[in-house]
């Protein structure tokens, strides 16, 4: 399999050129199967894969040579990227098999079984890639992937505003990252990995600091960190299982992969580490305040999706990279299952997101109830569940980190700034089940018309939910030495945080308090909202224009939407005008003079014979008069 | 006097001057036409003038073919004339300036 | 292959020509655009047979035909190819058959004399490509400027006659004065031998002249800030074909004139003023992107997205390293492929509506998915998404840049970012949306014919993109000869 690689994202791509050229008018609800079974093929080869457990780079072809550049495409396969492509295949395929049954209704069925195989290969190239460049272009495939399907429904104005803004913030982190390469190449001689971290050691540490925060920004841009997390709210514009697999699962973590697999990069200069821990635990918090008091289902868990990835970038910062992998992995199971049950609900509820027109739905919809439950618990970091394992290893990580003599002690800051996101994260899951699931129906119409969903899209739901249950405790127990640990060890480039002594006590009462505090978050929603929202609005007047202040995302969007959009568009018109009318009014200007010359110099063409002869004649005497007289 | 080569010099100058003035000054093309004649005769006279005076066979070869020429000339721009004022009905050189730019 | 025994480029070259004779003989749209399409597929076929039998590995030119023209002053008709030609070469025989195809749907009055004329505009180009002799490049360089002129001036827009008259005063203040400059240059070096000119030189005394000339020229053609203001207001005016042929293949003889003759012929000059014209070429990124965006008419959009391409390609060609030289080839073969295409694409919903104003646009997607797959294709192409060809100039020009200075590079960038929000933008406002008339409800999708069209382009535009190892190998060869000079 190991000499074969290309054919885990060959079969995503056979099945996009199969449905997108064949989908609309041939194939229409066959592409569904078509396309899950591409991606389930993927799984299976990726399951092989890691069978065989026979790691290494292979390189497909030369992408182009130029002087001294010489860029291949190639793989790179290892431990780090086996999680990846498994999460990554295997989440998809059960979003694929979803959509079979959440988009039946949807006239473009086709074309939404085209773009949705198109990103898992983008998706699955990303993770494989071996060099930067290969990352860099399907860095911007999943991105476009993402623009086309957030714009999926794209008679809707807010669809395609959502869209742009989510390609255009993500142009930004971009930006970075591009600089990123541009420097790796001139400072390095060459884009490979492998090459690179070999000679990041020598090089000067500034510059190593100044690339990795370069990289950084290209993942805050994809994995929606402050304050490039706009765009991600807003992407709940697309359908939900878009949501689910790209905007939860796999794409929004490609910022937490690249950041884990350029580890040689940050770990030069401890300042880089110090940075994306700080950003990520600040997105945290940050966020987690947000999604308390967001009304719209899927915004709530798009803010959830923003703050759980804080605290991947927090684990990164501290140096615990297994960590952030296994809570990607861990967060791709729960959050996937929340994003589709709430897309089971919204089905339930025909198309309505708001939670205020929820309530009272878990006897109508008993499946989606316990699986979405069961999401939750997981998402709240509740003893067993998945979420649990990972988050309070990213915690106690963190914590530790910062109480290290070596360490630094800002990481305190940061674990209690997660510490806190934990709590209210907790208590933002929970609010949203009740408000979906209990108390008495608030919109008695559409609750009557209610339904469970069918049973394509109840499976994924039902499997999703075992993960979320299991995975936790049988990839990472017992802590920092689970099957996930001792899988990772090997892989180059990941480092690894040692735990030593009696600090497993002190890891043991980290666990304790953040399950206290998780519980307590939970404790908090349902004595807030289980007996009806007037209490939740009491304690909303407590602070006075705290909750419009949050309800309106701390006004980001505004700011950046007068600060750097209008500004940019009122710089474009002003260029324009100097364009139009200076740079061009210049060049109009030589035409005219040239012009007025030339009339002044016509009034001498009377067109009367006469006045030529004349001036002729006159001319005639003035010449031989001058070479008479001055011979 | 007869013999003297300025006289006929002075003739021709001041028969080509006179078609100047008229070719500059008249309205009627059919005038300036007869001007442009005179101008013509001063200078053949002239040729013809020295032609003889230097004993120059290429002053009277010059003369004859210039008069052939002159011949001709005329007939071409009265022909025009003719068109012209079948057209304009009118000769007059101050309306015409269809030239003009 | 110094000498070939087939004259290659000689039928290449000619054939459009004798095409555009034979053209004027036929009667009906349709006859006339038969022939048309024949000589430009004959050409095209034979341009493809060049590429095929062209050989990257040799240094210097190949497919070379010589015969005197002006024996007196040694001045021949010398044609070949080299890795800088060989592309824009075959991107003028691919776009013209493409043009006459998308013309005879939109051209409705003076077919025959249109297709003439772009027949003659096609060896007027294809000669300023070929030719290897200074007299023989000038003569087709203004040859080019005729029928452009008339396609602008004849089946134009209502103030074609501004904008024709524009573009040829532009274009001819710079061609006297590469005039000038060639007669400089033949009575210092004592030759209009291309082939041998870089070797002799231009006296250091006279290099500033020289380059001066030439590069007003050239950055006018291009264009260049702050020579560009004839660009929209051409192709705003432009008929359809007029503005693919002139953005896509016009463009680039400026390009081309720079990598052929001024870095090889002077330069020192080059070296002196090498800040000035990268600094140029950053404000030309820049200020085009940001004057895109704000563009109200979608054909001016696209025109001066194409300025702010343009600029990668001189950025890339004076940053003298082979990866940016490379890359502005590639870049204007790309930008040919891809401006070219969205020009194709504004002219479609032109013909459809007769409006290109974005206030009376928009809502296309549910009647014109076809063509809202395309246009998208063709955005996204050229707002240099990876996997397609706009990436992989603009990637080899940056790092180029970056070589040279952080700070045009992280500029010229801004541009990228910029491209992103102007494309998309456009993009929404044609396609998404409602509709804005009762009248375009019934509105058509793109035909056969304009999908055939544009499909080969889509080809293009993703094999240059996922493999552009490809094309670069055949440029490589000469361009490291031009990264040598300076």
């Amino acid at each position: 399999m190991i000499e074969h690689p290309w054919l885990i994202p060959l079969a995503p791509l056979l099945a996009f050129a199969i449905n997108g050229l064949l989908g609309p008018r041939y194939l229409k609800k066959a592409t569904g199967v078509i396309g899950s079974a591409g991606i389930l093929a993927a799984f299976l080869l990726t399951v092989w894969l890691w069978a065989e457990g026979e790691y290494g780079e292979a390189t497909l072809f030369e992408w182009l040579a130029s002087g001294s550049l010489a860029i291949n495409i190639g793989f790179l396969v290892d431990e780090l990227t086996v999680v990846m492509l498994l999460v990554v295949t295997g989440v998809s395929f059960l979003v694929h098999v979803y959509s079979i049954g959440y988009m039946a209704h949807d006239g473009s069925f086709a074309r939404f079984f085209a773009w949705l195989p198109l990103f898992v290969f983008s998706m699955v190239m990303l993770v494989m890639a071996n060099n930067f460049l290969s990352l860099f272009v399907f860095w911007e495939l999943v991105g476009v992937c993402s623009y086309l399907l957030i714009g999926f429904w794209h008679d809707r104005e807010s669809a395609n505003n959502a869209a742009m803004k989510a390609f255009l913030v993500n142009r930004v982190g971009d930006f970075g990252f591009a600089i990123a390469i541009f420097m790796i190449f001139w400072n390095f001689r060459t884009l490979e990995y492998g090459a690179v971290f070999a000679q990041v050691g020598q090089a000067d540490p500034e510059t190593v600091l100044v690339i990795a925060l370069l990289l950084f920004v290209g993942a805050m841009g994809k994995s929606a960190q402050f304050p490039l997390h706009i765009w991600l709210p807003d992407a709940m514009e697309g359908p939900t299982p878009v949501s689910a697999l790209i905007h939860a699962a796999t794409m929004v973590t490609a910022g937490v992969y690249m950041v884990a697999r350029m580890a040689p990069i940050f770990e030069v200069h401890t300042t880089a580490l110090l940075v994306v821990g700080g950003v990520g635990a600040f997105t945290a918090l940050f966020a987690a305040t947000i999604a308390v008091v967001q009304t719209d289902i899927k915004r709530v868990l798009a803010y959830s999706t923003v703050s759980q990835l804080g605290l991947m970038f927090l684990a990164l910062g501290a140096g615990v990279y297994t960590a952030a992998i296994f809570h990607l992995a861990t967060h791709a199971f729960f959050k996937a299952l929340l994003f589709l049950g709430s897309g089971s609900v919204i089905h339930a509820m025909h198309d309505e997101q708001e939670m205020t027109r929820y309530g009272g739905l878990r006897r109508k919809l008993k499946w989606t109830y316990g699986t979405f439950l069961v999401g939750g618990l997981a998402l709240s970091a509740i003893f067993p569940l998945a979420g649990f394992w990972s988050k309070d290893e990213i915690l106690a990580g963190a914590f530790m980190r910062g109480a290290s003599l070596d360490g630094d002690g800002l990481f305190i800051v940061f674990w209690a700034l997660g510490l806190a996101a934990s709590l209210l994260t907790a208590f933002y899951t929970f609010r949203m089940v009740i408000m979906t699931f209990h108390g008495d129906p608030r919109d008695a119409e559409l609750h009557e018309r209610a339904h469970e969903s069918p049973a394509v899209m109840v499976a994924p739901l039902a499997l999703l939910a075992v993960l979320a249950m299991g995975a936790g405790a049988v990839l990472g127990f017992p802590p920092e030495h689970g099957l996930i640990h001792d899988f990772l060890h090997h892989a180059p480039g990941i480092l690894h945080f040692e735990l030593t002594g009696n600090q497993t006590i002190i890891a043991i009462s980290l666990a304790v308090i953040s399950t206290a505090v998780a519980l307590l978050g939970a404790l908090g929603a349902y004595m807030i909202y289980s007996r009806g929202a007037p209490r939740a609005e009491s304690i909303g007047q407590f602070v006075p224009g705290m909750h419009s202040l949050l309800y309106r995302k701390y006004h980001i969007d505004e700011i950046v939407n007068y600060g750097i959009v209008a500004t940019t568009k009122v710089l474009g018109f002003i260029l324009w005008a100097i364009d139009a009318k200076i740079v061009d009014g210049i060049a109009n200007l030589i035409g005219w003079t040239v012009r007025a010359l030339g009339g002044a110099a016509r009034q001498v063409q009377t067109g009367q014979v006469q006045n030529y002869v004349f001036l002729m004649a006159l001319g005639a005497v003035v010449s031989v008069g001058a070479l008479m007289i001055f011979r | 006097m007869a013999d003297s080569l300025n006289a006929y010099l002075y003739v021709g100058a001041i028969l080509f001057a006179l078609g100047m003035l008229g070719v500059l000054v008249r309205r009627s093309l059919i005038v300036v036409l007869l001007s442009m004649e005179l101008m013509l005769q001063g200078v053949n006279l002239t040729m013809g003038a020295f032609g003889v005076f230097n004993e120059d066979m290429g002053g009277y070869m010059l003369t004859l073919a210039s008069l052939t020429i002159a011949a001709s000339e005329s007939v071409v721009g009265l022909a025009i004339l003719v068109v012209v004022s079948r057209k304009a009905r009118e000769l007059y050189t101050d309306r015409m300036d269809g030239m003009k730019w | 292959m110094a000498e070939s025994g087939f004259p290659l480029l000689s039928v290449i070259l000619w054939v459009p020509l004798a095409g555009a004779a034979l053209v004027l003989l036929t009667r009906g749209r349709s006859a006339a655009a038969a022939v048309a399409m024949l000589a430009a597929l004959v050409s095209l076929l034979a341009a493809v047979a060049m590429v095929a039998e062209f050989d990257p590995g040799v240094e210097g030119y190949q497919f070379l035909e010589e015969r005197d023209w002006i024996a007196a002053l040694d001045i021949s008709y010398r044609l070949g190819v080299d890795g800088i030609s060989v592309l824009m070469v075959l991107l003028t025989a691919i776009l013209t058959p493409i043009v006459v195809a998308t013309s005879w749907l939109s051209i409705n009055r003076r077919v025959r004399e249109y297709m003439a004329a772009m027949l003659l505009l096609e060896t007027g180009l294809l000669g300023v490509f070929m030719a290897l002799d200074l007299v023989l490049f000038y003569v087709f360089w203004e040859l080019v400027l005729i029928p452009m002129y008339l396609l602008i001036g004849v089946w134009g827009g209502p103030n074609r006659i501004y904008a024709t008259i524009k573009f040829f005063i532009f274009t001819f203040i710079g061609s006297v004065l590469m005039l000038l400059a060639i007669l400089v240059i033949a009575f210092d070096a004592g030759s209009f031998n291309v082939i041998l000119l870089p070797e002799i030189g231009v006296s250091s005394h006279l290099q500033t002249a020289v380059f001066g000339a030439f590069f007003l020229t050239f950055a006018i053609k291009a264009p260049m800030f702050p020579f560009h203001t004839w660009l929209p207001d051409a192709h705003v005016e432009a008929p359809t074909g007029g503005s693919v042929i002139l953005a896509g293949v016009l463009l680039k003889m400026g390009g081309y004139g720079f990598l052929r003759y001024v870095l090889p012929l002077t330069p020192e000059a080059v070296d002196e003023f090498r800040v000035a014209v990268m600094a140029l070429s950053v404000v030309a990124i820049i200020n085009g992107a940001l004057v895109a965006m704000m563009q109200r008419d979608l054909k001016k959009l696209v025109a001066y997205s194409s300025v702010s391409h343009m600029g990668f390609v001189t950025l890339g060609i004076f940053s003298q390293e082979q990866i940016g030289i490379d890359g502005a080839i590639v870049q204007m073969f790309s930008h040919g492929l891809v401006t070219g295409a969205l020009f194709l694409c504004v002219g479609i919903v032109y013909d459809r509506t007769h409006t290109r104003l974005f206030a009376d646009l928009g809502g296309f997607a549910k009647r014109m998915p076809v063509y809202a797959l395309l246009l998208g294709f063709f955005s996204l192409a050229s707002l240099g998404l990876p996997m397609m060809s706009g990436f992989v100039g603009e990637f080899m020009v940056l790092l180029a840049a970056f070589g040279w200075s952080y700070v045009a590079g992280v500029l010229s960038l801004l541009g990228v970012v910029l491209a992103a929000a102007y494309m998309l933008w456009m993009y929404k406002r044609v396609v998404f949306g409602e509709l804005r008339s009762a009248a375009f409800a019934r509105i058509p999708d793109a035909n056969r014919v304009e999908v055939m069209a544009l499909l080969p382009l889509v080809a293009l535009v993703m094999w240059v993109g996922i493999s552009p190892g490809t094309f670069v190998n055949l440029l490589d060869t000469a361009t490291a000869a031009i990264a040598t000079y300076r």
